[in-house]
């Protein structure tokens, strides 16, 4: 996955997202990608960077009008994005952000 | 009578439910070969068969509760699937809007090849000129200045029925709820025709839009004649939806949500009636179709070979015609089970049992096995 942010100065652990297998096929196999970031990002423009390469996987994650599908959660570091400050919480390079879906449905 | 499709032709059945899409395959109507799930644990509340430009495509809206909505299409029944990169519908930036379900996929008449509608949730309807793989959003309804005033039936707010005039520019839109939406100019602008189409759970139960149609659907052989099913009522108008009447004497009941008309026949038209709204179920528990021949002025009860006790509804996509001679009739109910006449609704057949709800019926005679 490209960079998020920008140019890189000097090396920076990536920031890894984790795909439950149901959407790994859209990431051409991958369970994990890794987006080399500069400094933190906001999980909107971590997005935004997967949709980029992954144009299905992300509408899988996100409508058209950039709101995260009702049943589809997103953690950074365990915490749901939702509790902390939604597609504006940040995320820094070495941080974990993971995709589950909700338990819903009949 | 049996009619077999030609050595080149098969007759195709897709069937959307809710937890994925099955396709059945027959070379006469009466013995069927399935395939599927596709789309596993997405529903499948619309489908399109476009046979025109000699290649039958597939057209599906797929919508998962978790991953949300999208349309795929195949051009090889079934065994692959092509899903857009950007999706073929996308809301534009500037309503604001998201896309949450596809409830009409409706392939244009020949003469127009590659152009295919499509009716969404939230209320809205779409324009393809590539055979279904990238919509435009119809402006004229989408900045309609009813539409703060239209609301949303139970399941969903949606434009939910494209009728499309095959020899000119005009175009019937219903939609749960507002009521039937007619365009003269291909879609550019829209007004409502609801008159004589009772809205009988509003405080004024005449009023100029609101009305909670079900479906409509267009006689092959009558131009300006279209017939309704609404939340109580059946409709017919012959004036090109400017005024409507009922046709519903002779029916065990006014309540249902299918329309089904003839491929080619003038006067011939299928509803299957439910007891009513607050119990939909076919009346007495005893599942049945009803044609008329002449325009709703009588109806035929039509149960040979549908079982004795249903208590399923079907919804209003759940059943479709074929183009054969005579024409196939297709349903299916909410509790599974898919039948098929070869006889115009004489007999049925049962095609499929124990699958999820049926949500979407469609079926065309194609070339190729």
């Amino acid at each position: 996955m490209s960079c998020v942010s920008g140019r890189q100065w000097w090396p920076v652990p990536d920031i890894v997202l984790l795909l439950p297998s149901v959407l790994q096929p859209l990431a051409g196999g991958q369970s994990v990608l890794t987006a080399p970031a500069d400094g933190p990002v906001t999980v909107a423009s971590l997005l935004d960077a997967v949709a980029a390469e992954y144009a299905v996987l992300g509408r899988r994650l996100r409508d058209e009008t950039g709101s995260l599908r009702r049943f589809v959660n997103i953690y950074v570091d365990g915490n749901e994005v939702r509790r902390l400050q939604g597609m504006e919480t940040q995320v820094s390079p070495g941080q974990e952000v993971l995709v589950i879906q909700s338990v819903a449905g009949g | 009578m049996v009619r077999m499709a030609t050595a080149s032709e098969t007759f195709v059945l897709a069937i959307g439910t809710k937890k994925g899409l099955w396709l059945a395959t027959s070379p006469d109507r009466q013995d069927w070969s399935l395939t599927g799930p596709h789309f596993l644990m997405a529903e499948i509340p619309s489908i399109g068969i476009d046979t025109r430009e000699g290649r039958t495509r597939i057209l599906v809206g797929v919508r998962s509760p978790h991953w949300g909505p999208t349309v795929a299409h195949s051009d090889d029944l079934g065994a692959t699937w092509t899903e857009p990169e950007q999706g073929a519908i996308r809301f534009p930036a500037d309503t604001g809007a998201a896309l949450e379900r596809v409830w009409q996929i409706y392939p244009d008449a020949g003469s127009r090849p590659g152009v295919v509608w499509a009716g969404a949730e939230p209320i809205s309807v779409w324009k393809s000129t590539d055979g279904g793989e990238h919509f435009e959003l119809n402006r004229g309804l989408w900045d309609h200045p009813h539409r703060s005033e239209w609301g949303a039936g139970y399941g969903g707010a949606a434009a939910h029925s494209i009728v499309v005039d095959p020899a000119g520019e005009t175009v019937h839109v219903a939609m749960s709820t507002g009521g039937v939406y007619r365009s003269l100019d291909a879609g550019a602008s829209w007004e409502p025709r609801n008159k004589g189409i009772s809205a009988y759970f509003m405080p004024d139960p005449n009023p100029e839009f609101g009305q909670c149609v079900h479906k409509i659907a267009a006689d092959a052989g009558a131009a300006g004649r279209l017939y309704a099913q609404n939340h109580h009522g059946v409709y017919r108008t012959d004036d090109n939806a400017d005024t409507w009447k009922s046709i519903a004497e002779g029916l065990p009941a006014d309540f249902g949500f299918v329309m089904l008309t003839h491929p080619r026949r003038e006067g011939t038209a299928w509803v299957v009636p439910l007891k009513a709204d607050g119990e939909r179920i076919p009346p007495d528990g005893k599942l049945a179709v009803h044609r008329t021949d002449d325009a709703g002025n009588t109806w035929k009860h039509l149960s040979a070979g549908l079982p004795d006790h249903e208590y399923n509804s079907v919804l209003r996509d759940a059943a479709s015609v074929d183009t054969a001679e005579p024409a196939g009739v297709y349903f299916g109910t909410r509790g599974g089970t898919v039948y098929a006449s070869a006889d115009e609704g004489e007999t049925f057949r049962e095609v499929a049992s124990h699958l999820p709800d049926v949500l979407c019926v469609r079926a065309a005679v194609v070339a190729g096995a």
